[in-house]
């Protein structure tokens, strides 16, 4: 058996570039010899010349964003640029296309979510010029110029948007399909209630600076649905960030010092 | 979704022109309720013009009347001091209608031209009239809880589903559209929607290439009292069983005048004109809300499904007169 690798490898020179890459992978002596017994060389080399020329393309700065999409014959493609959590991305995409399906698909943004897809469910929520909107029913080539903040977009590095520590601090979801979603859309009310804009619920004449009322938030976030039903700690959430009132948590991630239990001198 | 061109259009002059020149194309605005349709391909358009960029946007104060533009968002119409103040009916509509997300989206002019949410409409494997003229109306013989009780013919059934249009109907809104050549006309509100009658396929009055460029609301007495009420499955983001925009004048103990407009009961927004004829002059007293509200509805004709609505239309409409006279 060894035999016959050894002749594979003698039979079809590697080439230094992919000897390299073969060091690369740390694939030496016989593993080498396993490895390249069971792909083949020529396989190998396609392989070796695919890798290698995609590492050519990223040193000299020509990054393929999509390059499987890209190569799609689109019927009538349209090229739409605009600014996604504040970085200026440029796509080509079919009329058809949704913002949510672009975001997904071709920005690998998949933190907002396909839900019904229609409109009803509220999971496609995102910022758009600093209004909410639903991904699903936008038209990506509508977008051109425009200001779209995701999910993604919230947090500053390692520091989590306020919302977003109030959904954890609070247990504001169970599966978290619709929570970015959720997030968006709270994040978005803020704004809204900071403008004095009304809702069914509230005096559309009365005084516009007053904090929401618990009917009031609920109103105001009934486009997002939640099929767990965490509508309580939602609201919860959203009340701490927006009235500035702490409620206690009724639960929390478990840090380090609360899992270990002292039994006798041991630690478990 | 079928394949379609797309294009944006600067002008009312460009996207009239550009619709009216061929004959699939359709303006997209909103998207909330075309691209919706799309995706059921319930609409197939061939080319959309996009009408959303187009510099009418504005809510001015223009005479007596307020002026609010075809393209500014059902959010910011709604929540415009000059609507508050003077129409705070006409915001409440708007907020009782789908969800913040929606309303950010949606334009007035898109609103006005909303098509129903009959489920045989949405669905292309049923028979309906009004997606394909002649092929039967699936809600008259089938499922129709939703639907009419005025103003249906045998050959369609359905509600439109818009809040915002009951308001407007009670308001006496007109509606400004510029077609092909520069041409413009004024639509008064009532005039604007039709009933299905024996061509369901046409929701409205609007001809091909027209495009709503603004709606005129004159000024009035009913900012004080008004209420728009809406009667729905659950409590927030469903479309109307019955909703009533209704709007009082008082002077001293008597009706003055009053408007009263029904939604979700008819394929246009309903005006409740016997019970406003027969309330001006009376006293704004429940007796009297609720004799009007019983005169208006002796026509109501239900269908299997919906007899629920006729005495649902009924209180409604005392609940929100005597809602609107406090
Ligand atoms: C889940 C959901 C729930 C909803 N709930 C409610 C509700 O409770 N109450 C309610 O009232 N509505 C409700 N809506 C409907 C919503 O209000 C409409 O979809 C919206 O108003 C349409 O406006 P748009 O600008 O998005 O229109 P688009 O979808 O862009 O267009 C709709 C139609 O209008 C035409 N059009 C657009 N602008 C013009 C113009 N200026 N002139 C001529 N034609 C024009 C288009 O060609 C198209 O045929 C709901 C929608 C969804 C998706
Ligand atoms: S009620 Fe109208 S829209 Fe519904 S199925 Fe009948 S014809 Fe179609």
């Amino acid at each position: 058996m060894t035999d016959h690798f050894e002749d594979l490898h003698e039979a079809e020179e590697l080439t230094a570039d992919e000897e390299k890459l073969l060091d690369e992978l740390g694939l030496e002596g016989e593993s080498r010899r396993r490895f390249l017994g069971q792909v083949g060389a020529a396989g190998f080399s396609v392989f070796a010349m695919q890798l290698i020329a995609e590492r050519q393309a990223l040193a000299a700065g020509e990054v393929p964003i999509e390059p499987a999409a890209e190569r799609l014959p689109l019927e009538n493609s349209v090229k739409v640029a605009f600014n996604v959590n504040g970085e200026k991305r440029s796509v080509t995409v079919d009329s058809r296309t949704t913002l949510l399906d672009t975001l997904r698909e071709r920005l690998d943004l998949t933190g907002s979510k396909k839900g019904c897809d229609h409109g009803q469910c509220g999971a496609c929520t995102v910022i758009a010029d600093g209004r909410r909107v639903l991904s699903c029913l936008t038209l990506a080539v509508t977008c051109e110029g425009k200001d779209v903040t995701t999910i993604e977009g919230l947090a500053k590095g390692e520091t989590l948007h306020p919302m977003q520590d109030a959904f954890v601090k609070y247990d504001a979801f169970q599966c978290g399909y619709c929570t970015p979603g959720q997030i968006c859309s709270a994040v978005a009310l803020l704004d809204e209630a900071k403008r004095g804009e009304a809702s069914y619920v509230t005096e559309t004449t009365g005084n516009r600076s007053a904090k929401l009322s618990d009917d009031d938030i609920r109103e105001r976030m009934s486009g997002n649905i939640c099929r767990c039903g965490a509508y309580p700690n939602i609201l919860k959430a959203i009340k701490e960030v927006h009235r500035g009132e702490e409620t206690a948590a009724t639960w929390n991630f478990a840090k380090p010092g609360l899992l270990k239990k002292e039994v006798g001198d041991e630690t478990v | 979704m079928r394949p379609f061109k797309y294009q944006s259009a600067a002008t009312v002059k460009d996207a009239v022109g550009a619709v009216s020149k061929s004959e699939g194309s359709k303006f997209i605005a909103g998207g909330t309720n075309l691209v919706d349709l799309m995706k059921e391909d319930v609409e197939r358009p061939a080319a959309l013009i996009d009408v959303s960029r187009i510099d009418l946007k504005q809510v001015r104060s223009e005479g007596d009347s307020v002026v609010i533009g075809a393209m500014a968002k059902n959010t910011d119409t709604a929540n415009h001091p000059l609507v508050r103040m003077n129409f705070p009916l006409l915001s409440q509509a708007i907020f009782a209608g789908a969800s913040a997300q929606i309303r950010n989206m949606a334009t007035n002019g898109g609103n006005l031209m909303q098509r129903t949410r009959c489920v045989y409409f949405y669905d292309t494997s049923m028979p309906c009239n009004k997606r394909e003229r002649g092929s039967g109306c699936g809600a008259k013989e089938g499922l129709n809880r939703m639907h009419a009780i005025f103003g249906w013919s045998d050959e369609c059934v359905a509600v439109h589903p818009s809040d915002m249009c009951v308001a407007l109907a009670a308001l006496d809104a007109v509606v400004k559209v510029e077609g092909p050549e520069g041409k413009t006309r004024d639509v008064p509100f009532s005039a604007f929607h039709r009933l299905p009658g024996d061509d369901p396929t046409r929701d409205n009055e609007l001809k091909n290439g027209e495009l709503i460029t603004s709606i005129t609301i004159p000024k009035n007495k009913f900012a004080g009292n008004s209420y728009y009420l809406k009667v729905r499955d659950r409590a927030s983001y469903a479309f109307a069983l019955v909703s009533v925009a209704a709007a009082l004048e008082l002077d001293g103990e008597k009706i003055k005048d009053v408007r009263i407009a029904l939604g979700g009961v008819a394929h246009k927004p309903w005006r409740a004109r016997k019970a406003e004829d027969y309330l001006r002059g009376k006293a704004p007293k429940t007796e009297e809300f609720e004799k009007a509200a019983k005169l208006e509805l002796a026509d109501a004709r239900a269908l299997e499904h919906n007899a629920f609505k006729v005495p649902l239309a009924e209180r409604a409409i005392v609940r929100a007169l005597r809602q609107a006279s406090q």
